[in-house]
């Protein structure tokens, strides 16, 4: 079949495939009639299942031996401005296309139950949310990356605002004003690099790998790289700008929960990687101090407002600011190990904390509350939710053997390169990480049960342990054999290192020629 | 005995505005006799339609009449056909609004059509009397309409204050031409033009210029000289604010750039500090008001001035991208706003306007239709992809970044953020907020809710395909 043959073949539609079934399916589910609640949950089902297996095709089909972009398709869109319908993967964005469809059947599955109003539209909303989030992680041109960042936007916030919690409207505006600010200056950025190319005589063009080649000055670097991270770390979030995050992860529902924290927060760092650090290499070394300071402070801020959390959903989401911050230490290691381990713990974060997600959901369904001190000695009544739960948590502080301690083993082990400072104090974040974590499982399922109505509770239906299972074999398999990941991420991986490397020597050698330009400024 | 010469006419050149004004004729002619609204709405329609097949065949044609001051361009005929969509799509909506108005039918689409044959001169006028005499026949025709509904206090307010402050505006025009014909001695376009390379006269002529920008800022509702288009807006018939926001402001646009653009080129650097100004002021000032609005046509009106903002950016810009940047911009404006209104329309009924944002709540589930075409106009102005809001932000802020005007496009995008505040708070009412489920019977609206799909299918066309607009857009501009 063609769809497997070496990258570079422009007939290659696989990836189109993947990124517009779920548009397909959502419209279908759309023309559903009211009354087929039960078809149009299936129909959801089905669609992202079917995504599912064809993105298992790109890892079947790709070659873990280059850093060329895989799968690519090229066509022209609006070619006066030289804005192209351009795809392609490499082993940075194959796992988070994975993540993305592997998890999606799963939030769809799960809300069978959980999702009783309105159906029809909140199936319609995840499937388009699954287009905006692959397309994002695919996209080459930044026209279209842009278009799909913004796009996947929309769904996210009705799905917030129309099944989340109390605050429901509050969470959803904010989280649409605080992305959609950030994300326009980033446009304005983006308008500018592009002219910027063109000004050097090139004809117009959004394709990411020519723009990586422009020449700008340190000062331009710095403003274009400032307006970059500006929208990438809102979405990460990193410390100042995370305060959306609580809101909108605990009045979404679950399904919005998960999706929002293990896929679109992934886009923040997935960006970063992508183009602000190998587009602004120069201004990125500036920055990259300030950014490794704000990293070591998320992760020990998050995990201590997390420790306090009475609210299981906000312990959550307060862990996702401190988990991220390792990523973003990660990344910014600028070496390999780290970087690897950066885009091992994007994916780790994303099975652990969308099983937690869901874990909490399911809890909620049946009883209605989400505090810790409605709980205590689950254990007993509840022995595989227990079991599931603990291997999560396990999973989530890094426990040897699971997926997570490999990320943050590697991540540690980079920053520790580029900054023991920051390495020292990032451990301290995984001490807390153990602390809050462990204290919330033991408040939570030992003890004697200090609720009588927690003795009636449920244990885990079949539906329930298919939406677990996958995950935590996942962790279990990530944890235990990482090898067939970090090998496809490795010649990405350098590649970009190399690209920032070799740009930096070219602004070196512009600066060394005596050209009258101000040292860089990160910010 | 001297003999009065008369110039040589090109009549394919005048056959847009002559057809039309024909149209115009016989409609009020025809509602003398003719009784049945509908009717009178179908012969508006189908000759709107011919008008626009006649325009459309013209394309590619370009010539200069009546002495070189009537000019059939690409620029010309990009804008008469915008009018001329427009004008019916604004017919289809009063083929139901004006049921139980009082409304008399013929008068209402003759005035209509005059209207748009006023501004069919106005987007061909090379000369500035033309120009002027364009923009009456417009005014005095939407005059005329906004106060249309003669038993509603509202209305009789919106046309009596839109006629007296137009008025002003008007005179500012004529002071300006004068002074600008002091300057240079010529009233055509390109004879202002080589007269100014120039530099005669200085004061002279950049009072005129200045006046004339007045002039224009007061008829598409640029900041400060919008003061009274929420009141106007809100009080007059909704089709009329939809033709006012759409129409009328593209073609204070049309003559706004074909004589800054074209005509005092040359002096950018004079008036583009001010509009510089201008345009902050306009987009900033409508989305902050806007923001504070619970009556939906009110801020749909702010959102017209902040719009109204957004291609000042272009005019800024100016240039071929700037230019054609502007152009592209009111096309994807036109059928958004259409649209909004559109559903304001949809959603009132005859002694009950509905306009309140409470008014909207649970609609969405309630009317389906309604509430996804009301979606997509908000979006669509919000400025996120992929409808026509967005990709004509993305033309006018490309525009103005390669012209280096950074700061503007900052507050531009800035601006697009602030926006979402408001056009969000339609659909928080639409979706978020629970409403009646059942409101009985609603009225069927074949003619509105037709509208009101093509303005969302357009809205999705331009937004998805832009290319063949944008290619207009520019051959328009170029055109000049």
């Amino acid at each position: 079949m063609s769809a497997f043959e070496p990258a570079g073949g422009s007939g290659n539609v696989l990836l189109s495939l993947v990124v517009w079934t779920p548009m397909i399916g959502a419209f279908l589910v759309l023309l559903l009639p009211r009354e087929q609640v039960d078809g149009a949950r299936r129909a959801a089902f089905v669609f992202s299942l079917i995504t599912f297996l064809l993105s298992l095709g790109l890892w079947a089909g790709f070659r873990p031996n280059t850093a060329e972009f895989q799968f690519l398709e090229q066509h022209p869109w609006i070619p006066e401005w030289g804005i192209q319908y351009l795809l392609g993967i490499d082993g940075v964005s194959l796992f988070l296309v994975l993540l993305t469809t592997f998890l999606t059947p799963l939030v769809i599955l799960f809300s069978f139950d959980g999702v009783q109003k309105r159906v029809k539209e909140y199936f319609f909303f995840m499937l388009a949310l699954e287009t905006g989030l692959v397309g994002t992680f695919v996209a080459l041109d930044l026209f279209l990356f842009y278009v799909f960042w913004e796009l996947m936007l929309v769904p996210m916030y009705f799905i917030i605002g129309i099944w989340g919690g109390q605050r429901r409207i509050y969470a959803s505006i904010k989280f649409l004003i605080y992305t959609l600010t950030a994300s326009l200056l980033m446009l304005l950025a983006i308008l500018y690099l592009v002219g910027a190319h063109a000004r050097a005589g090139a004809p117009t063009t959004f394709d990411v790998r020519l723009l990586y080649d422009v020449a700008l000055s340190p000062a331009e670097q710095g403003w274009l790289f400032a307006a970059f991270a500006v929208a990438f770390a809102v979405k990460v979030p990193m410390f100042p700008l995370h305060t959306w995050l609580p809101d909108a992860h605990v009045e979404a529902p679950t399904g919005g929960s998960v999706i929002l924290a293990s896929v679109m927060l992934k886009l923040g760092t997935y960006g970063f990687l992508r183009f602000a650090m190998p587009l602004f290499p120069t201004a990125m070394a500036a920055a990259t101090p300030f950014i490794l300071a704000l990293a070591v402070v998320g992760i020990v801020y998050g995990a201590m407002v997390a420790m306090v959390q009475p609210d299981l959903k906000k312990l959550v989401a307060y862990s996702s600011v401190s988990h991220l911050g390792f990523v973003m230490l990660g990344l910014f290691a600028l070496n390999p190990m780290g970087i690897q381990g950066a885009i091992y713990q994007m994916l780790n974060h994303g099975l652990s904390t969308g099983a937690l997600f869901l874990l909490v959901g399911m809890i909620y369904e049946r009883r209605h509350t989400r505090l810790i001190s409605d709980f205590g000695g689950l254990w007993k009544p509840l022995p595989r939710y227990a079991a599931v739960f603990m291997v999560v948590t396990l999973s989530s502080i890094g426990l040897p053997g699971l997926n997570g301690f490999v990320g943050e083993f590697l991540i540690l082990l980079g920053a520790f390169g580029q900054s023991r400072l920051a390495a020292v104090l990032a451990s301290s974040g995984l001490i807390l990480g153990a602390v809050y974590m462990l204290w919330m499982f033991q408040r939570v399922f030992f003890g004697p049960v200090r609720h009588e109505e927690n003795m009636a509770l449920a244990d885990l239906r079949p539906r329930e342990v298919a939406v677990l299972a996958p995950v935590v074999a996942m962790i279990v398999v990530m944890g235990v054999y990482p090898k067939p990941f970090l090998e496809v991420m490795e010649p990405s991986v350098k590649a970009i290192i190399a690209r920032m490397e070799k740009q930096q020597a070219r602004a070196v050698a512009i600066d060394g020629q005596g050209a009258a330009t101000k040292p860089a400024r990160g910010v | 005995m001297e003999r009065l010469l008369l110039p040589a006419i090109d009549w394919l050149a005048v056959l847009p505005v002559g057809l039309t004004a024909l149209l115009g004729f016989v409609l009020l002619a025809l509602g003398l006799f003719a009784d049945d609204d509908e009717t009178l709405g179908w012969i508006t329609l189908i000759g709107l339609a011919v008008c626009a097949v006649v325009t459309a065949c013209l394309a590619g044609q370009k010539s200069m009449t009546f002495a070189g001051t009537f000019a059939l361009d690409g620029y010309a005929l990009f804008f008469d056909l915008l009018f001329l969509v427009a004008g019916m799509v604004v017919v289809l909506m009063s083929m139901t609004y004006l049921e139980g108005t009082g409304i008399p039918a013929g008068d209402y689409y003759g005035l209509l059509v005059f209207a748009l044959a006023g501004m069919i001169v106005m987007a061909s006028a090379n000369d500035l009397i033309l120009v002027f005499l364009g923009l009456e026949i417009m005014s005095i025709s939407v005059y005329v309409l906004a106060g249309a509904w003669r038993t509603q206090l509202r209305s009789n307010e919106a046309a009596m204050k839109y006629f007296l402050l137009g008025a002003f505006a008007t005179g500012f025009l004529l002071y300006g031409i004068a002074l600008v014909y002091g300057a240079t001695g010529a009233f055509r376009l390109d004879l202002i033009a080589a007269a100014a390379a120039g530099a005669p006269h200085r004061a002279l002529m950049v009072a005129g210029v200045a006046m004339l920008l007045v002039a224009f800022g007061f008829k598409v509702a640029a900041v400060p000289f919008h003061m009274w288009t929420p009141d106007v807006y809100e009080g007059a018939p909704t089709t009329i604010t939809a033709l006012m926001a759409v129409a009328v402001k593209a073609a204070g646009f049309a003559a706004f750039v074909r004589v800054f653009l074209h005509a005092f080129a040359g002096l950018h650097a004079d008036w583009g500090m001010l509009l510089w100004v201008m345009a902050a002021l306009t987009m900033t000032v409508g989305n902050v008001l806007a923001l504070v609005q619970r009556n939906v046509k009110r801020m749909l009106a702010y959102s017209s001035i902040a719009h109204a903002g957004y291609i000042l950016v272009a005019l800024v810009a100016s240039g071929a991208a700037g230019g054609a940047a502007a152009l592209y911009h009111l096309l994807a404006y036109s059928f958004m706003t259409l649209g909004a209104f559109g559903v304001v329309a949809a959603l009132g009924s005859v002694g009950e306007p509905n306009e309140m944002l409470d008014d909207y709540a649970g609609v969405g589930f309630r009317r389906p239709l309604l509430g996804v075409t009301m979606a997509i106009f908000m979006l669509s102005l919000t400025g996120i992809p992929p409808f026509a809001g967005f990709t004509g932000k993305f033309y006018i802020f490309t525009a103005a970044i390669r012209d280096g005007y950074y700061v503007l496009a900052v507050i531009g995008v800035l601006n697009s953020a602030i926006s979402a505040g408001y056009y969000i708070r339609v659909l928080i009412a639409m979706y978020l907020t629970p409403g009646a489920e059942e409101s009985g019977r609603v009225a069927r609206q074949p003619y509105l809710v037709t509208s009101i799909v093509f303005s969302a299918v357009m809205t999705v066309l331009i937004g998805v395909f832009p290319a063949l607009w944008m290619q207009l857009a520019r051959l328009g501009f170029l055109s000049l």
